[in-house]
Parts: C-alpha cells; sequence; structure tokens
C-alpha cells in the first residue's frame, strides 16, 4: 500500500503499464518491465511506429507464450480460415482480444510498415476485428500471425470462429425495411399535409394526385415493410394461437384496403398516413428489441476453447490436423499448455492434466498410462502422446452442449403474448357489435366504417413498441454499471427469478486479485536469490511472486532450468535453489499446501508460497440484500476445504455442494425447475457451461470483460456483483413501467373507440391519435426507466 | 398551377435518388463500422523528414 503511493505516473512500464520490478529494462531512457515489452518497442521502433506510443500512454500488453503455429501451414486450414484467395493476394478477418484503443488501431493499420507485403489492414475497433490483404505468396500465414504476435496482438483462432458468426444478414433487411418505411412515412405526410388544414377550392383538384400517390408509397409499406407480420400471424394461427403479431397483421391489411378502397372510388383520402407511420414505429420497436452487443457474444460453446487444429503422429512424424478430421485411433501430440481436444487414452509421458476448465477444481490431476483423459484438460508439463477413443463431437466435454433437456420451457410466453390474446378478443367484440348496431339501423355504409375504424383505431401499437423501449432502456442503464444483457426478453425472465444458484471458484472468489502468503521464513539474501531465478521464467506465478518479495538487486543465474508444470532450478553464488512443485525437489517434504509454491536453497527445505483465492468484496452484505426474496444455493465444482467460511456467509437454509461436476451442476438446476423454481445461475467457468444453458437465466461472471465466457444470458463484471439486487429490482420495475402504459393505451383506445364506434372516425383523427400515443409511451417509458433506476441506485 | 404537377414528380425522384443512395451504400457496407473512422480520422499524418530515404517506400 505505502509503495503505491510512492511510485509516480512514471514509474511504470512504457509498453503495457504495469508497474516497474526494481530491476527494470531501460532503453533509450525509457523503462520496460519485461523483455517482452522491450522486444515490441524494438520491433516498432526499429520500422519507424513509435506513434504508436504517441495517441495513448502505455497502450501495450504484456506477451505470453506464443504457441505453436504449425497448423497455419495447412493448405486445408487455411482455406477454412481466409474470407478471399486470388491469385497473390488473400484476405484474411482476425478476431484479436487485444485491439482496446486508439493506438491500436494506428498500429494495425500501419502493419504494411513492418512487413510490404502485407497490402492493408482495417480494424473494425468495436467487434475487435482486423481484415489484413497480404501477399500469401511473399508472407504465409503462418508468418502473418507471427508478425501479430510479436507486437503483443495474438489473434484469437478458434474452432468456432467469431469472426464468421457474426455475419448475419437478418439485421440488414430490418434496416432496408425501417429505411423505405421512414422514406413512405415522409411522403405520405407530405401528401396528407393539405387534408390535415382542410382543402381549398383550387388543392381539391390535386386530392385526386395525392391520393394515388399515397396509395402507391402504402404498397411496398404494407407487402415489403409489413410482409414479417403476415408470415408470423398465419403461423401462429396455424399453432392455434394468438400473438401479437396477429392483431398487427389485421391492422396493416385493414388500413391498407381501406385506403385503397377510399381512394380508387373516390370516398375519402384514407388512412396512407397512419399505415405508414404504424409500420414505421413497429419496426423500430422491433429493430430496438434486435439490438445487441456485437462485441459481447453470448452464445460461446465448448467450440470457443478449442484451437482450430491439434497436433498428430503419423508414422512418427508431426502433423497439424484441423480437430473435426480426427478419427478414434489417431495418435495426438499435446505439448505443454495444449488442450485435450477429444477423449483420448494416454500413451506415453506423464500426464498432469489442468481439468478447471471441465470440472472447476484448480489443482492438476496426475494420469497414468493408459488412462482416460477427457477433453478439455490442459497439459501442464512435458509433452505427452494421446490415442482417441471418440470423436470430439461425441466427447463427455461435448455432451453438455447436446443436453436433451434445455430449454423445453423455449416457449416463454412473455407479457405481451399474454395480453395480446385478450386484447384482440376485446377490440373483435366491439368492432362486430358496432357493425351489427349499425347494419340493424341498416346503415351499411357506416356499419363498414366503423369495422375498420374500430381496428384501426385499438391498434395495439404501443403494446408492442412499450416493452422493446422500456427494456433496451434499462439494457442501457444495466451497461453503464458492468452488466451486459444478451436482449431484451432476456430482462423479462429476469424480473421472474426467484431462486439464484452461485458457483464458487470465480463468481464468489475473484480470479484475478489472488493473494501470496508465504508459510517458512527466507532471509534477506535467500529473497534475492529466489527472484534472481524467478526473474527468467514468465510464468504467472513466478511473476506474482516477484512482484510480492519486491527485491532491487538480482544475481547471476548459473545452470538455469525451466521444467513446464514443475518449476525452476539454478545454481545462485555457488547454492543449488529450487522453485516448484513438490514433484520438483530432490528431496522429500511432506507439506500441508500440496499446490504451493515450494523453496529448496542448498538441500534445505524453506518453506512454501500458497495463492488463497480471495473472496469478492462485501459477499456479506449482497447475500443479505438476497436472502429475504430469494432462495440461494452453493454448487462447487471444488473440494470442501472453505465449507465453513460459506456456511458463515449465507443463511441457514441455504443448501451448499461441493465436488459437483458440470452434469451434476446441470441436474442440480434443472431439479430446482422441476420443483416449479425460476432459476438464474451464476457461474464463470467451461465447467458451469451446462447449468448456465439450463437456467431460466444465466449470468458469466468475469473480471475483464474480453475473456471468453460460456454462452449465457447476461454477462456481469465482477466489480459489479453487488448490484444485483438493484438490477434484478430494475428489471421488475420495468414489468411495471409495460403494464402502466399498456394501461395508458387502453384510456387512448377507449377515446379512438368512443369515435370509432359511430362511425365517424376521420382520418386527421386516427392520424393525430397515433402518433400522440405513442410519444406519450415512449416518452414515458423512459422517463419511468430512468426514474426507477434513480431509485435503484443505478444511475 | 399545372406546374405543381411536376415539381411533385420532381421531388418524388430526388427522394427515390436518396432512397436509393442509402440502399446502396447500406448493402455496400458503409454503415457496417461507424465507429472506427471516427478515431482514424483523428491520426496526424507522418512526418516524413526524419528518416528520408527509408520512408519513401511505404509512402
Amino acid at each position: 500500500m505505502e509503495d503505491q503511493n510512492k511510485t509516480t505516473t512514471e514509474a511504470v512500464c512504457y509498453h503495457c503499464g504495469e508497474d516497474l520490478p526494481k530491476l527494470k529494462y531501460q532503453i533509450d531512457d525509457k523503462d520496460f518491465c519485461c523483455a517482452g515489452c522491450l522486444g515490441v518497442f524494438k520491433i516498432l521502433s526499429e520500422n519507424n511506429l513509435c506513434n504508436y506510443y504517441v495517441y495513448n500512454n502505455n497502450p501495450g500488453q504484456q506477451l505470453k507464450n506464443d504457441g505453436h503455429l504449425e497448423y497455419l501451414d495447412e493448405p486445408k486450414i487455411i482455406t477454412q480460415l481466409l474470407d478471399y484467395r486470388h491469385e497473390s493476394s488473400s484476405i484474411i478477418t482476425f478476431y484479436i482480444p487485444a485491439i482496446h484503443c486508439s493506438s491500436c488501431i494506428w498500429l494495425l493499420e500501419h502493419l504494411y510498415k513492418i512487413n510490404p507485403a502485407i497490402f492493408s489492414s482495417r480494424i473494425d475497433f468495436l467487434k475487435k476485428q482486423v481484415t489484413i490483404s497480404f501477399n500469401h505468396e511473399e508472407i504465409s500465414l503462418k508468418q502473418l500471425v507471427q508478425t501479430l504476435n510479436q507486437i503483443g496482438y495474438e489473434p484469437l483462432i478458434s474452432l468456432q470462429d467469431v469472426v464468421k458468426e457474426h455475419k448475419d444478414s437478418a439485421d440488414k433487411t430490418l434496416i432496408l425495411k425501417i429505411a423505405i418505411a421512414g422514406f413512405c412515412m415522409g411522403n405520405v405526410m407530405l401528401f396528407s399535409f393539405p387534408e390535415y388544414f382542410g382543402l381549398s377550392g383550387f388543392e381539391e383538384e390535386f386530392q385526386w394526385l395525392f391520393g394515388w400517390l399515397n396509395l402507391a408509397f402504402s404498397i411496398p409499406v404494407a407487402f415489403y415493410c409489413g410482409r414479417d407480420y403476415f408470415t408470423s400471424a398465419i403461423t401462429s394461427l396455424k399453432h392455434k394461437h394468438i400473438n401479437l403479431d396477429t392483431p398487427l397483421a389485421l391492422i396493416i391489411a385493414v388500413l391498407f384496403f381501406r385506403t385503397a378502397f377510399e381512394i380508387i372510388f373516390n370516398h375519402g383520402p384514407g388512412f396512407a398516413d397512419t399505415l405508414s407511420g404504424l409500420v414505421f414505429l413497429l419496426l423500430m420497436g422491433k429493430w430496438l428489441k434486435q439490438r445487441t452487443y456485437h462485441h459481447i457474444s453470448f452464445d460461446r460453446d465448448y467450440r470457443s476453447y478449442f484451437p482450430i487444429a491439434v497436433t498428430t503422429l503419423q508414422n512418427g512424424k508431426e502433423k497439424p490436423v484441423s480437430i473435426n478430421e480426427i478419427n478414434i485411433g489417431d495418435r495426438l501430440w499435446i505439448r505443454n499448455g495444449e488442450l485435450v481436444p477429444a477423449d483420448a487414452i494416454l500413451m506415453k509421458g506423464d500426464g498432469n492434466m489442468d481439468m478447471s476448465f471441465v470440472t472447476g477444481e484448480s489443482e492438476p490431476i496426475n494420469k497414468v498410462l493408459g488412462e482416460i483423459i477427457y477433453a478439455g484438460g490442459r497439459q501442464i508439463g512435458e509433452a505427452i502422446e494421446l490415442e482417441v477413443i471418440k470423436p470430439v463431437s461425441q466427447s463427455y466435454l461435448t455432451g453438455l452442449w447436446n443436453n436433451e433437456h434445455y430449454k423445453i420451457n423455449n416457449a416463454k410466453q412473455n407479457f405481451n403474448d399474454s395480453v395480446a390474446k385478450y386484447f384482440s378478443l376485446a377490440v373483435f367484440a366491439i368492432a362486430f357489435f358496432a357493425t351489427g348496431f349499425w347494419l340493424l339501423q341498416s346503415d351499411s355504409h357506416k356499419a363498414w366504417s366503423a369495422f375498420t375504424a374500430v381496428i384501426i383505431v385499438a391498434c395495439p401499437c404501443v403494446l408492442a413498441l412499450s416493452t422493446p423501449f422500456t427494456l433496451s432502456a434499462i439494457l442501457s442503464v444495466f451497461d453503464k454499471k458492468g452488466f451486459y444483457v444478451k436482449n431484451t426478453d432476456a430482462v423479462e425472465a429476469l424480473a421472474k427469478c426467484n431462486t439464484i444458484v452461485f458457483d464458487k471458484t470465480g463468481t464468489l472468489t475473484s480470479s484475478e486479485t489472488a493473494a501470496i502468503t508465504f508459510s517458512g521464513l527466507l532471509d534477506e539474501e535467500e529473497k534475492i536469490a529466489v527472484c534472481s531465478l524467478i526473474r527468467n521464467s514468465a510464468h504467472p506465478l513466478s511473476r506474482q511472486i516477484l512482484k510480492a518479495l519486491s527485491v532491487d538487486k538480482f544475481y547471476t543465474v548459473r545452470s538455469f532450468l525451466e521444467i513446464p508444470g514443475k518449476g525452476l532450478s539454478g545454481n545462485i553464488n555457488g547454492y543449488t535453489v529450487y522453485v516448484g512443485n513438490l514433484s520438483l525437489l530432490p528431496v522429500d517434504v511432506t507439506s500441508s499446501a500440496e499446490n504451493g509454491v515450494h523453496i529448496l536453497i542448498d538441500g534445505n527445505y524453506k518453506g512454501c508460497f500458497v495463492i488463497n483465492q480471495k473472496w469478492r468484496p462485501d459477499l456479506k452484505t449482497l447475500l443479505d440484500n438476497l436472502k429475504s426474496s430469494f432462495e440461494l444455493q452453493v454448487l462447487s465444482g471444488d473440494t470442501n476445504k472453505d465449507e465453513s467460511v460459506l456456511k458463515e456467509i449465507f443463511p441457514p437454509k441455504a443448501k451448499i455442494k461441493f465436488q459437483q461436476n458440470p452434469h451434476q451442476k446441470l441436474n442440480a438446476v434443472l431439479e430446482l425447475q422441476q420443483q416449479g423454481n425460476v432459476v438464474m445461475m451464476l457461474g464463470d467457468g467451461l465447467n458451469d457451461a451446462g447449468a448456465l444453458k439450463q437456467s431460466d437465466f444465466g449470468i458469466a461472471i468475469t473480471d475483464n470483460i474480453n475473456n471468453f465466457t460460456p454462452g449465457c444470458d447476461a454477462i456481469l463484471k465482477g466489480n459489479a456483483l453487488n448490484l444485483l439486487p438493484n438490477f434484478i429490482q430494475q428489471s421488475k420495475d420495468g414489468l411495471k413501467i409495460i403494464k402502466i402504459s399498456f394501461a395508458i393505451a387502453i384510456v387512448y383506445n377507449c377515446i379512438g373507440i368512443f369515435y370509432a364506434v359511430q362511425g365517424t372516425l376521420y382520418p386527421l383523427v386516427a392520424a393525430v391519435l397515433m402518433p400522440i400515443s405513442t410519444i406519450t409511451i415512449i416518452s414515458f417509458t423512459t422517463l419511468a426507466t430512468r426514474w426507477f433506476a434513480h431509485k435503484n441506485k443505478l444511475l | 398551377m399545372n406546374i405543381l404537377y411536376f415539381l411533385v414528380g420532381c421531388s418524388i425522384v430526388m427522394a427515390l435518388i436518396f432512397l436509393a443512395a442509402f440502399i446502396w451504400a447500406y448493402k455496400t457496407g458503409q454503415n457496417d463500422d461507424v465507429h472506427t473512422p471516427a478515431i482514424r480520422m483523428l491520426f496526424d499524418d507522418e512526418v516524413i523528414e526524419e528518416k528520408s530515404e527509408e520512408d519513401h517506400f511505404s509512402a
């Protein structure tokens, strides 16, 4: 703490902005935290790209160990990745999670300065994508990716290609429809203007022209822009139920045919303005509803975690193969830090699997020869040889996504659809009643106009608009606080939850702020010796310990050795120093902390560093707020070492289960649902993926929004977890707002129907009434949402 | 007042041209990314004087 106050802004790495260690790297009187950052700076300055540092301070990212890229030389994989290839030029789009500031844009768009074989590069900042066109005769795809890696922008190439998933055209046609509807509305309004103010003698000669023009503009509005409403209405009628689109389709049809009838037979001006205005507003509402976060993907599954290729051994030779082409019996060669993509048997080597992806259990598991290793395990240590026993698509992990239970309750009825049914029936009743009345008076003209007028006026337009406007206003309130909800429907689901299930690791604890404690004793000389050794390693644990010890000088290290997955050893001032896990140490040590980083200097055991995960702050307050209105439960994949702590912060009746595998978690959620509960699940890892998907509202918690999160309904930033009760309250208030606006709409409708049943509804009244009611509703929903947000302390 | 027929026709044709222009712009992807160009335009042109010879290649 004291250190932080002393550090000035200059005591950070010039490249990445990390705090500088006591012994720093220097070049051109600029300070760097590690050799990686220094390397990037050198490349950039050699290529005259130092402007990178001009636009932002410390724009860089620390380099990670780059993996093996041999698979990028396989022609099959290359064609899979490329967008376009012709003669000597190729175009490819990469997803680069590290893109975060204007310097990134500048640098990545000047790639041609580093290598002239790159013709051009374009960034889409929000999507974090870069499209690069390059000469594939002079630079291979592998070299291109290496260039990107060298400057710290590692593209993420996974089995589920994030880049290609986003190219859907449904959104595009909607925008086109809105444009056309808006265009027609503007023109129709213009030609209807004389009508609004009353026609004088000489304007009447234009009435015929304006009428026909209006009719012409109504045709694309009704049949192109409004087509979706007709198809949706027809499908829902086929399934014998009424959704909100049914009355809307009816109204569009009635408006159009009455307008056509009036204009063709010169009876009156028609309702072209109401029709085009209605369709335009409805489409706007639809657009708001569809709007989602482009830069966040909510539908990720295991494929986002899997690499696109894996190394196989064929006749003793290494060959990268696309994951989809792996067959039973293939031999896989998995190096340190690589993921096992399919269920396989260990054939050769020392398997030390980090299964945290699958089980949430953080300690690596030792596997012996002949044992089955499930897909999703990450090898830590030496390279191993495996034989595949199941194809990727049928592995244990993949089964989580193909579970048959998913979303039986898929046809969740929202408020709109349930109201729409009664609404339509009421409108029909009134319309037929009015027609019958006028027919009895034998006034068939009035009967017909009353029938159409009632249907026109009783438009559920407001109903169709209030929901998207309210919910999207809530979405934008949420996202300012770090809570990204997938879409507006999900907000309704959030309001209905009554049970909350928590995962432990990464959800109740924070994965980023781990505390390091040392059990044992090190004197100053020994500290320096340890630091001298570990500063040569890029392992995250080494960096954390280096930071924690913070010494100001280093000794030279001789015969340095880093064994992946085990630790480091070296000779310092004549002493042999070992830093690593128990299996590294040459002598047998019994220690309580098996998972720690142990230290042995000159044959003497000195103690070990233990990384403790920190509980998120204010958990107690959060749970106190929640326990009155929700049933709480914890499903942890970890051992029960934290049971006492959890018992203390959770209310006594909360169920706490340990050592839950992903399928057990899923089943626990399913069981709660079968008891009639509406379940909200909070989790973070792939091991929660099944439960997140099964739950009625799945929230993935992350400390870094760019990290991969499993498929879910919403993504919540770790530091916003405490606001969860406020978020839930806000979504409940949102439903309240929708109901109130529905009441307001009913009032307007009653006024309209009062005129309509008398058969005297003049188009002007309809044309004025609809926008006024719409404006009232839109401003009401927006203001009310903001008011409630203030009340819930979200603004 | 027959000139009005001509003017109304003109106004519709012009409006249609604008609509077509929008549809063309939209379909060719000009509205796909509205965020990055706003940042891109703030970058200064490079000062070429510092290292005179090398930079002619990249310009």
